[in-house]
């Protein structure tokens, strides 16, 4: 099995146009085998561009597909107002990938979900996005790199380092059941801990790999989720041991306010809780090995 | 973006809270004009993005041209943890009876607001948070609500403010939840917010941070960024686009990916040695953004050795290793280079490097090998 996405989710890609971010990932996804069904432009419903039928809102192709999972990679400006298109929909799975959204935006649209749209669940901003490999990859994730059949989850706040573990896994032979990215914003739409409880109710995912990094509370919040509620074993790595305080290193989210969010205190919380804390990437991806090993 | 104080006095202003009469002096002259204008006494303060301004000399009162002259002289130029002082604000001093706190900033682990206020201000918040928690009323704010008057007067008396402040406190509070929210802030702070002997309510300093993914929708924002002391690699990075943070130490990196970016300045000195930036160049890696990256990294005088390290995902390993050797080819670079590509067709990658790989340009498996290898270059640990 997999988490939030499998066989059976239907996309419908948001703001396609010849040109757009939407058209060159959604169509990349759609080569995966994703069941990308759709597409929106309000300029340009009934069209079809590259046999993808484009309607002019979320709703449209909703009412016309079924689409059950949208996915979302348009500028800043606009992004807010398109997760709130896409929740009022009625779209359970809104995957947004957008970079750079500012933070009073993301608070509000969180807000406004959990109120408004409580069975809506946002992956991301600023995230990789979600792939269960050989069922449906939504998001830039190279679906050459993940290997099907479990039994590893994989939940990360950091692209590369995603793509990193994946790869580590993939060519000792070790497989993914899903691998989600939840972005590096500092108002992620899913936290680590949707994901942690996700892959513990998941029967084929038997281990799971946390990567981390600077800015924040999600993993000191992770740890103390994972030490009362976790029996699969858990390998985490985070980034940012010897990042300056008060630099916004790269991700929006990834900043050490005062002494508050360093890389240490995460890492000995997730040490308390049981997790095997890896030093480094490659560290990370022997330890996951060796704990699949021993699982038989 | 941090703000200078008189940025953000600047900025409040646009959000109708009330601050001292003052203005900008750059020369003991401009200070001396300014104070004139102001009216007597003043406070000359040092502009700088540093807190313990007013221990290391940085703020002082002035009751007359004279005094003015004396103080703006020594400040201007004061070193104050690294931040040396170009600038002055010069401000109509006023007289307090009560020094309060107040700030609005996000929760990240509610994913709401959050208000603090106290009756306690003038004093570091940390501080006033451990050793009288109770001080401080604090509000979690859902951002679909905002904070209206009824709910910033209900707050002013829960956290005690006097009487003859309260009012004037809980139309300045919605003021600036205003200025945080519509004003894209990350941080808005004011400490010391003052109760005068006449009764009236102000921000006697301001502490201003903004959404650096604001930036778009906040033209005005332009004035400020232009005032940004930076690094001078900084500088140069940031005229080519790139996504750069000094450091000091002699280990160059460019890596793609932030997450990956900071890995790599970890695993550097997990190896001895220590990074001399932090640079993403993002998903992308093609010959023009590394050109770039490299031209940045070999003109800081403190690297000893270019640790590149790429991991391919949809950017294939074979196309960033032709953008590494054509970028090589336009910059000539003054340290060795060690390379780690890694991912997405990594084999037909290496190939194409090897015919170019020498002592100073190598290639490693592994980000440990390849960080080992950069450290040893640059005369750290191997």
């Amino acid at each position: 099995m997999s988490i939030f996405v499998d066989e059976s989710t239907t996309v419908v890609v948001q703001g396609v146009s010849p040109t757009s971010q939407g058209l060159y990932h959604g169509l990349r996804n759609r080569a995966y085998g994703t069941k990308v069904v759709a597409g929106t432009n309000p300029k340009r419903g009934g069209e079809e561009i590259e046999g993808m039928p484009i309607y002019a809102t979320v709703a449209e192709a909703v009412a016309a597909t079924g689409a059950n999972a949208s996915f979302i990679s348009v500028p800043p400006p606009g992004a807010a107002a398109a997760i709130i298109e896409a929740a009022e929909a009625g779209v359970p799975f809104i995957v947004c990938i957008t970079e750079g959204i500012p933070a009073q935006d993301e608070a509000l649209v969180f807000n406004r979900l959990r109120r408004e749209f409580p069975s809506t669940r946002l992956l991301g901003p600023n995230c990789p996005g979600i792939i269960s490999p050989g069922k449906c990859n939504i998001g830039i994730t190279s679906g050459d790199i993940a290997l099907a059949g479990g039994p590893v989850g994989i939940v990360s706040r950091s692209g590369t380092l995603t793509y990193q573990a994946l790869h580590e896994l993939s060519q000792q032979g070790v497989g993914q059941t899903t691998c989600v990215g939840i972005g590096g914003d500092p108002v992620p739409g899913t936290s680590f801990i949707d994901c942690l409880r996700a892959f513990e109710d998941d029967p084929d995912t038997r281990a799971v790999m946390m990567i981390g990094e600077i800015g924040g509370s999600a993993e000191e919040e992770a740890a103390e989720f994972i030490g009362a509620s976790m029996t699969k074993p858990v390998v985490s790595y985070i980034a940012g041991v010897t990042a300056p305080a008060g630099r916004k290193m790269g991700h929006a989210g990834a900043i050490i306010s005062g002494s508050k969010g360093t890389a240490q205190t995460k890492m000995t919380a997730l040490a308390a809780a049981g997790v095997t804390v890896a030093q480094n990437p490659t560290e990370a991806g022997e330890a996951m090995v060796d704990v699949v090993r021993k699982l038989g | 973006m941090d703000l200078f104080e008189y940025q953000g006095k600047q900025y409040f202003a646009r959000f109708g809270i009330p601050t001292s009469k003052g203005g900008v002096a750059d020369t003991v002259d401009e200070a001396v004009a300014v104070a004139d204008e102001v009216g007597y006494p003043v406070v000359v303060k040092a502009q700088v993005k540093v807190g313990g301004r007013g221990k290391a000399g940085g703020v002082k009162l002035a009751n007359d041209a004279g005094e003015v002259r004396t103080h703006a002289g020594s400040i201007l130029g004061l070193d104050i943890k690294g931040h040396v002082v170009h600038r002055l604000w010069v401000e109509h001093a006023s007289d307090i009876s009560r020094e309060y706190y107040a700030s609005f900033t996000l929760d990240r682990a509610a994913k709401r607001h959050l208000g603090m206020l106290s009756a306690e201000g003038g004093v570091e918040i940390e501080e006033v948070a451990v050793s009288n928690p109770d001080a401080i009323a604090m509000r979690s704010i859902d951002p679909v609500d905002g904070l209206d008057l009824a709910a910033a007067r209900e707050w002013v008396a829960a956290a005690n403010l006097d009487e003859p402040a309260r009012e004037q406190a809980a139309a300045l509070l919605v003021d600036l939840y205003r200025c945080y929210v519509e004003g894209d802030c990350d941080l808005a702070e004011i400490n010391p917010l003052i109760l005068t002997p006449e009764g009236r309510v102000h921000a006697l300093d301001a502490k201003v941070t903004l959404d650096d993914n604001a930036t778009y929708r906040h033209p005005e924002w332009a004035e400020f960024a232009a005032t940004e002391v930076e690094d001078e690699r900084e500088a140069r990075a940031k005229a080519r686009g790139l996504n750069y943070i000094g450091l000091d130490g002699s280990v160059g990196i460019i890596a793609n990916g932030a997450g990956l970016a900071m890995s790599t300045l970890d695993v550097v000195n997990q190896c001895g040695g220590a990074a001399a930036n932090f640079l993403d160049i993002g998903g992308g890696a093609n010959a023009d953004v590394m050109a770039a990256a490299l031209e940045v990294i070999n003109s800081d005088p403190a690297v000893r050795a270019i640790f590149v390290n790429i991991f391919g995902g949809i950017t294939r390993v074979d196309e960033v290793a032709k953008g590494v050797i054509e970028a090589l080819g336009r910059v000539e670079i003054s340290s060795p280079i060690v390379l780690r590509l890694d991912g997405t067709n990594a084999p037909a990658g290496r190939e194409i490097l090897a015919s170019h790989l020498s002592d100073r340009l190598v290639a490693e498996p592994t980000m440990i090998d390849a960080a080992r290898r950069a450290v040893a270059f640059a005369g750290g640990k191997s």
